[in-house]
């Protein structure tokens, strides 16, 4: 379809530098759709904060964006040990990461909730040891 | 003044077309077309890095001339902080000040002295508005930076501190006293703002967060130089007048982590040259300092000491500001009596969409599906011979509608090979049919092929390496 655009972007293990990159160039591509700002504010703090989690817990994984003139939604899959509570997971300031993450400056525990308060929707569907793959729509 | 205004501008006659300005433009506002190298004016903001890294001094900056200090009948000479840090064994600012009236200004108003101010101001509006924005407050005193953001970075436009530059308030003080000393009407005073980049010129005649600026004329800082060095010979050693009215802050803006020391807050982040704020910009979009209060922001290296209308390395210059300021207060913080410095800006900064690919939403979507088919068919190379700084900007530049795919010079080359094939498939046919082989003009056309076909295979291995 024309007016539907399917991006692609691979995550990589551990490579923290390289968190953002995703949420970047999709923060370039919705500024040429002349989408506006504040959406785009929101897509870029979901998508880096999804970005990051895959990094540091997921062993990496793959972000497909889908942009349509409705909506923009992001599918963020990894083949990583899965959340066992997601009710944790998602409170404000829970966090597993290692203190060598947090010594970066990451695993705050704010990562998922900033996700959901960011999007419209956010949909997590996970499997202990077999991945996790996380959903988020922000409607245009 | 066109709102897209830009300070530099192309001599086409040494432009030879290369690709150094074209792949070093943070904004990829620069194409060659017709073999020149052709700004795009929305994109532009005025950073001077396609004048700095050009080969050929074909990229220029638009200024004033001194000359036109007879326009007027009363001249005040605005020196920016980085002007004092030009000159070598310089120990006090005063024999600068004095040499500007020497040359011929009628008086002079220090820039560091309002950047005083405004560090003054920015600290109390800092600790007024902290919990009101998501994030640390942005610096507006590198008119780049605020362009930049202005055409590139909507979200971070609520974090800009609505402040004017210290040139601005230097400006409207220096103005103002002059009218009331001299009688004058303000079209009779020329206000000089002497300057270390383009970037500032880009800034007066087409002001952002002010509707008009103050500054009438910005001389460059290599023009007034070598005129200066003269006239602060002669006063050196005399009994020159005590002017200065700036201390260590002030000056200390000159170069990069002054701003931001100035504020005497502990967070703060200071990043110089384009390459490095774009990033430090990015980072900022998607959250990441929060723990920030306040991000200076230089796109030149080193702060404005690294501006291209500049003299010194900036890295000198930095090292004889921390000689200059040794023995100076720490900040002066003057005002003339009855004068009220005017910080605020009167103007909101607005977003200015320009990455738009088409005029509305759907025929965005319809151009950005297409942009990406034709990358992914693009050698991605980035090789510039094209005209556009890389692939993906050629792909867009096509789907506008101002570009052609035959501008890629290995899709061309792929394309020649695909020709010389059928040829060969014609030739061997033609040969092959004992009715036209031993023609003269066959003969001819092999001797022809077979050279054609020895190119495009030297051309194959050379690609393949």
């Amino acid at each position: 379809m024309e007016d539907s655009i399917i991006l692609k972007y691979i995550v990589v293990d551990g490579e923290f530098q390289r968190a953002g990159e995703a949420s970047s160039d999709v923060k370039h591509k919705l500024k040429q759709l002349g989408v506006p700002a504040d959406i785009i504010r929101k897509v870029a703090i979901a998508m880096y904060e999804g970005e990051v989690n895959m990094v540091i817990h997921a062993n990496g994984g793959e972000i497909t964006v889908e942009i349509n003139p409705e909506q923009i939604r992001m599918i963020l899959e990894d083949v990583g040990p899965g959340i066992p509570d997601i009710e944790k997971a998602m409170t404000a300031g829970f966090s597993t990461a290692s203190d060598a993450t947090r010594n970066l400056g990451f695993g705050a525990g704010m990562g998922l909730p900033n996700m959901k308060k960011n999007t419209d929707s956010l949909d997590i569907e996970t499997k202990l040891g077999e991945g996790t793959t996380i959903t988020m729509v922000i409607k245009l | 003044m066109d709102q897209f205004y830009h300070a530099v501008t192309l001599n086409q006659s040494l432009c030879k077309g290369c690709t150094t300005c074209l792949q070093r433009c943070p904004t990829e506002a620069i194409r060659i077309r017709n073999g020149k190298a052709k700004i795009n004016h929305e994109l532009c903001i005025s950073c001077g890095q396609c004048i700095r890294v050009c080969p050929h001094h074909a990229k220029m900056a638009e200024y004033d001339s001194l000359t036109t200090m007879r326009d007027f009948d009363y001249t005040i000479a605005l020196p920016a902080p980085s002007l004092y840090l030009q000159f070598h064994n310089l120990n006090d600012p005063d024999i600068v000040l004095n040499a500007l009236i020497s040359m011929g200004f009628d008086a002079v108003y220090e820039v560091s002295a309002a950047a005083e101010l405004v560090s003054e101001a920015s600290r109390k509006y800092i600790e007024a508005h902290k919990d009101e924005i998501p994030g640390p407050f942005i610096s507006t005193a590198c008119p780049t930076m605020v362009r930049l953001i202005s055409i590139r970075f909507p979200n971070l436009l609520p974090l800009l501190l609505p402040l004017k530059p210290p040139i601005e308030v230097a400006a409207d003080l220096a103005a103002r006293n002059a009218m009331a000393k001299t009688g004058l009407p303000r079209e009779k005073i020329g206000v000089f703002f002497i300057s270390p980049c383009p970037s500032k010129v880009a800034y007066v005649r087409a002001p952002l967060g002010v509707e008009k600026s103050e500054v009438d004329r910005v001389v460059p800082i290599k023009d007034v130089y070598p005129l200066l060095l003269a006239h602060m010979k002669a006063i050196s050693g005399t009994d020159y007048k005590d002017i200065s009215k700036s201390g260590k802050i002030g000056i200390s803006w000159g170069a990069r982590g002054g701003e931001a020391t100035g504020l005497l807050r502990e967070s703060y982040l200071a990043a110089d040259g384009i390459e490095n704020v774009m990033k430090v910009l990015e980072d900022l979009e998607d959250q990441k300092f929060q723990e920030l209060d306040f991000v200076e922001l230089n796109a030149c290296n080193g702060g404005c000491v690294g501006g291209v209308l500049t003299v010194e390395n900036a890295y000198v210059a930095e090292a004889r500001l921390k000689k200059l300021r040794k023995y100076m207060p720490v900040s002066v913080n003057h005002v003339n009596e009855g004068e009220e410095p005017l910080i605020l800006n009167t103007k909101e900064i607005e977003y200015r969409p320009v990455f738009n690919l088409g005029s509305n939403m759907l025929e965005s979507f319809a151009r950005l599906n297409k942009a990406e088919r034709i990358e992914k068919q693009l050698p991605g190379l980035d090789c510039g011979l094209c005209g556009a700084p890389n692939c993906k900007a050629l792909a867009e530049d096509i789907v506008k509608g101002e570009a052609s795919e035959t501008d890629c010079i290995p899709f061309l080359r792929e394309k020649l090979h695909n020709i010389t094939t059928e040829l060969e498939a014609v030739s061997k046919k033609l040969l092959d049919d004992p009715k036209t082989a031993k023609s003269e003009g066959m003969v001819i056309v092999k001797e022809y092929f077979d050279a054609i076909k020895k190119d495009m295979v030297s051309l194959d291995n050379k690609n393949r390496g």
